[in-house]
């Protein structure tokens, strides 16, 4: 906000709005395709739909250099203990999108072989629905992430 | 080929006496009883037969003494003589894994190397991370329910599972599907299979340097997308072509949409050539990269453009025409090398070959019924249900327990983008199939990775991976 004590060009803030917004505008989400899902994700940061207008499309292949886990897919009994190994080696502050019906409640599989909802190995903070959720679906799941952060303290 | 084997295609078997309709014999055995019926308890020693049910065994390589088919994995061709193989200790082999968790494995497929420095002695290909349970799903869905499952399988294609999986019930059935419904399938198959190959060109480019082809790739598969989204409601696993038919009938201006995806392609196309075709990086690590013969191709199952590029003339819309395509001209584009660049060549020239199918199914569309007027397989209209109580009476069964399939078994293959879908369905008369095995192609065609990847370098395996176009979901199911 713009100060009247400041000299002009100043702007004053907290710590909290100031470290959530950096947070918020460069968060790397590693690059953790399952299924059909992560074909959208693919496609939510390839040129038609451009992911990079949030600060989101560095998808890394390395856990240790990601803020944001997309599970985009449905996870199966084999690959739970997997998905929790990348998600423990991601550094804090980290977020978990739960993307499309499989992975936020096993979808139409409810069988032997998959994991009924990702929220059972990892903790999730928003759930993207839709089967596969579209791109636009996929970019208000992160606005609403961001909005989250941005309203939240700074926990960790 | 000439000497191809006389297979034809969804015939029907009458149920033998070993038909699964026969009562299973009850078990005598008390151990085996009491596997049957004992429970686990999380927390407490797993018994054994706990563990003899889920393990799969060490996942570890083999011996080398015990390595059987490693005779037929040295016979690859892989240029590597500037390797002094005498430099190389013994000592040094390793072994790395490469996923489940990796940007190139394609999804969740892990390999298991044994390295000699750079090159690659063995490759063990490890699989079931997503393994969904999608046949015994289909066991408990309906006929009418089945195509939304099993249209997830290969995701990069889904109109071909769900092609396969209708025209398996409809020769069960015995029913006959109009001309427009099999144009609509024919049209939505062959745009499917150029978006496909749209994808793979992007993630080929993409794993091997060619950043913006990806960009590319992707660009152009929104127009694919944009179509289907307007025709069937959804960007992907679409559940549009069912038993009977197809869902819906093409929306008003389909000709214009398609017509536009007509016009933009060719140029595409040629954008991709000049970036890639004398790009000498993308030369480089192509040609002469994960070589197959023909006979190991054959041998290992391999189908689709790896085998095609491979120089066998073995394509299921020549060989078992399905859905009238044999009404349609096409040519079937062979390699020569069956390396990754003849693997590229191929599939572009599938999809010029597709764009010419789409091209006269656009100029040929038929009048008619966009499904079977078969009111025991087809819902009736909306506006039948207020007037006409037989209607109201079809909608219900339909809707509730679906339409009985008559016993029997049946095979079905397509041509999919990655080579012969094929599902094996058995019905024992009931409104849901008895068993459901599909043929994937992407799980045949895996299992050939090693051939391709021995002896060459570590370098080759993103490159020949991304040339056999593997989906998981097609592999693992």
């Amino acid at each position: 906000m713009v100060s009247e004590a400041a000299p002009p060009g100043f702007l004053t803030t907290n710590l909290d709005k100031a470290v959530n917004w950096v947070r918020t505008q460069s968060m790397w989400p590693v690059s953790f395709g399952l299924a059909c899902c992560a074909i959208e994700m693919m496609a939510t940061g390839a040129a038609h739909n451009d992911l990079a207008r949030f600060g989101m499309e560095v998808f890394r292949a390395s856990p240790r250099q990601a803020d944001l886990m997309i599970v985009a897919g449905r996870l199966s009994q084999k690959m739970a203990p997997v998905l929790r190994q990348v998600y423990d080696q991601m550094a804090e502050p980290k977020w978990v999108i739960s993307m499309g019906a499989c992975a936020s409640s096993g979808g139409m599989f409810n069988n032997y072989a998959l994991v009924q909802g990702v929220d059972q190995v990892v903790p999730v903070d928003v759930y993207v629905p839709g089967c596969p959720p579209g791109p636009q679906s996929l970019m208000h799941g992160i606005l609403t992430l961001q909005d989250q952060i941005m309203a939240g303290e700074i926990k960790r | 080929m000439s000497d191809t084997p006389s297979l034809t295609t969804g015939d029907r078997e009458t149920p033998s006496a070993e038909s699964p309709l026969e009562t299973p014999t009850p078990v005598t055995d008390s151990d085996e009883r009491r596997r049957l019926h004992d429970v686990w308890v999380a927390g407490t020693e797993e018994p054994d037969w706990v563990k003899d049910a889920t393990d799969e065994g060490a996942q570890e390589l083999l011996s080398e003494a015990d390595e059987t088919s490693l005779a037929t994995q040295r016979g690859t061709l892989v240029d590597d003589d500037y390797l002094v193989e005498d430099d190389v200790d013994e000592e040094e082999r390793q072994i790395i894994n490469m996923g489940p968790q990796h940007p190139s494995t394609h999804g969740v497929l892990r390999l298991q190397l044994e390295l000699e420095g750079e090159t690659i002695r063995r490759v063990k290909p490890i699989i079931g991370y997503l393994h969904t349970g999608m046949e015994k799903t289909a066991e408990t869905l309906t006929y009418m329910q089945g195509s939304t499952n099993v249209t997830r399988m290969d995701y990069l294609s889904p109109f071909f599972n769900e092609l396969c999986f209708s025209l398996a019930v409809e020769d069960l059935l015995g029913i006959d599907i109009p001309p427009r419904a099999q144009a609509i399938r024919i049209l939505m198959t062959e745009l499917n299979r150029v978006s496909s190959h749209l994808l793979w060109v992007a993630t080929q480019g993409m794993d091997i340097g060619a950043l913006s082809m990806m960009i590319y790739g992707w660009r152009e598969r929104e127009l694919f997308l944009e179509f289907f989204e307007s025709a069937t409601g959804l960007r992907m696993n679409h559940n549009y072509i069912r038993p009977g038919g197809v869902a819906a009938d093409l929306h008003d201006g389909w000709e214009d949409e398609v017509e536009a995806i007509l016009e933009a392609m060719p140029g595409a196309l040629a954008e991709y050539e000049e970036l890639l075709n004398e790009n000498p990086i993308f030369l480089d690590r192509t040609m002469g990269v994960g070589v197959i013969t023909p006979d190991e191709a054959l041998a290992y199952g391999v189908t689709g453009p790896a085998l095609r590029a491979a120089g066998v003339d073995w394509d299921l819309r020549k060989a078992m025409p399905y859905s009238g395509i044999e009404n349609y001209e096409f040519d079937v584009p062979l390699g020569k090398h069956g390396d990754v660049h003849d693997r590229y060549l191929v599939r572009f020239g599938e999809v010029r070959q597709s764009l010419g199918i789409v091209r006269q199914v656009l100029e040929t569309m038929p009048e008619g019924d966009f499904r079977t007027e078969d009111r025991k397989v087809t819902p009736p209209p909306r506006k039948r249900i207020d007037e006409s109580m037989e209607a109201l009476i079809h909608h219900f069964k339909l809707f509730t327990e679906g339409f009985k399939v008559p016993p029997g078994s049946v095979y079905q293959a397509v041509e999919s983008p990655r080579g012969e879908l094929g599902m094996y369905l058995v019905s024992d008369g009931s409104a849901s199939p008895w068993r459901l095995h599909v043929r994937g192609p992407s799980f045949a065609n895996v299992q050939a990775l090693p051939v391709m990847m021995t002896d060459s370098l570590v370098a080759d395996i993103v490159s020949t991976l991304a040339s056999v176009d593997p989906v998981l979901g097609d592999v693992d199911r």
